[in-house]
């Protein structure tokens, strides 16, 4: 195909795309004008349905809990993915870096850094807990959670030594955290099938006062256990990573 | 007309709240162009950080705050990290 003949094509299928894009576009409703009847249908029956406050939370770990489950995995498998691509294969040896280069001039972290790490551990990981167990009371929920508990750890390593961040993450506690996370959220929609009811029900007592940390039965559960998994997978992933700027692997 | 406009003692004026989401918008195109533009991979790294965290304001002033969490920690947080470990695995073999 000659050059002249591939800008040809790039024009004709261009156009097509703008002319399509522009039909769509106007095509579309206009700002802040939600047209569906989904939304306002959800918010009408949702904190009675549900004792939930976290509208959002209820949304997903309940009435789209299915749509949650698939996202769960999604995250998982991306972890399982990073820890066998970056497992020690047979006849390879870990060997603890060297510096290679060791007259390049690599600053210290800095005492502003170690400091500034090791205060805010404490919080982000009160507050990534704090988020994990009160989806049902506020927009949070167990990825946000689950995320922010991750970041603690990856303080923990800005703050000191790669050492210390293996110390407080072993791989092998993180997987066994991970598959407990994953597997508990199914746990609590089987569970419910178990029960003769259909899959994700929301089975537990939803508690006297809507917006109460006790209230909205399975969804605090399920929160609990998405923030599990979310905070062990990416310290999981987190921690290959580190191994892998950190170690050298080697043959023989 | 919107039916499910509540008033709280807290609510901005339509203007207000209008201004404040198109200058959002804006830096937002901005930060996402100049992601693009930026080519050494460290400094592109942390303008992403940045384009996270003004993603995440916009989501806020669009009244997503779960989405603004999520952003917060993912784009703004720990996308890149993962970036910036990976920079210093390929550096270190460079070498």
């Amino acid at each position: 195909m000659t050059p002249r003949q591939r800008r040809w094509i790039f024009l004709v299928a261009g156009v097509g795309l703008a002319a399509f894009y522009l039909w769509g576009l106007l095509g579309l409703p206009g700002f802040g004008r939600y047209p569906g009847p989904y939304g306002p249908a959800i918010l009408r029956v949702a904190v009675a349905q549900t004792n939930a406050t976290g509208v959002v939370s209820a949304i997903n770990f309940e009435y789209r809990g299915f749509d949650t489950v698939g996202e769960e995995f999604i995250l998982f498998v991306a972890a399982a993915g990073v820890a066998t691509v970056l497992r020690r294969l047979r006849g390879e040896r870990d060997r603890p870096a060297v510096d290679e280069a060791a007259d390049r001039d690599v600053p210290d972290t800095s005492s502003a850094v170690r400091i500034v790490a090791l205060l805010t551990t404490g919080p982000v990981a009160l507050a990534g807990w704090w988020l994990t167990s009160h989806a049902q009371t506020n927009p949070s929920g167990g990825f946000q959670g689950g995320v922010m508990l991750a970041t603690a750890f990856v303080l923990i390593y800005l703050s000191g030594e790669f050492l210390v961040f293996k110390r407080f993450s072993p791989i092998d506690l993180t997987d066994v955290a991970e598959a407990v996370g994953a597997a508990g959220f199914v746990a609590v929609g089987v569970s419910a099938v178990a029960m003769g009811l259909p899959y994700l029900t929301n089975y537990l007592p939803l508690g006297q006062v809507p917006g109460a940390v006790s209230s909205s039965g399975t969804i605090a559960l399920i929160s609990f256990f998405v923030g599990i998994e979310v905070a062990a997978a990416f310290i999981l992933i987190v921690g290959e990573l580190l191994d892998q700027t950190l170690l050298v692997r080697r043959r023989g | 007309v919107n039916t499910l406009a509540v008033h709280t003692p807290y609510t901005v004026p339509v203007a207000m709240m209008d201004a404040l989401q198109v200058t959002l918008l804006v830096l937002v195109a901005a930060g996402a162009t100049a992601v693009v533009l930026i080519r050494a991979p460290v400094r592109q790294v942390l303008m992403l950080s940045t384009y996270g965290v003004l993603l995440a304001v916009l989501f806020l002033a669009f009244q997503a705050p779960d989405v603004t969490l999520s952003e917060l920690t993912v784009g703004a947080v720990l996308l890149p990290a993962v970036l910036l470990l990976t920079l210093a695995k390929v550096r270190k073999k460079e070498q």
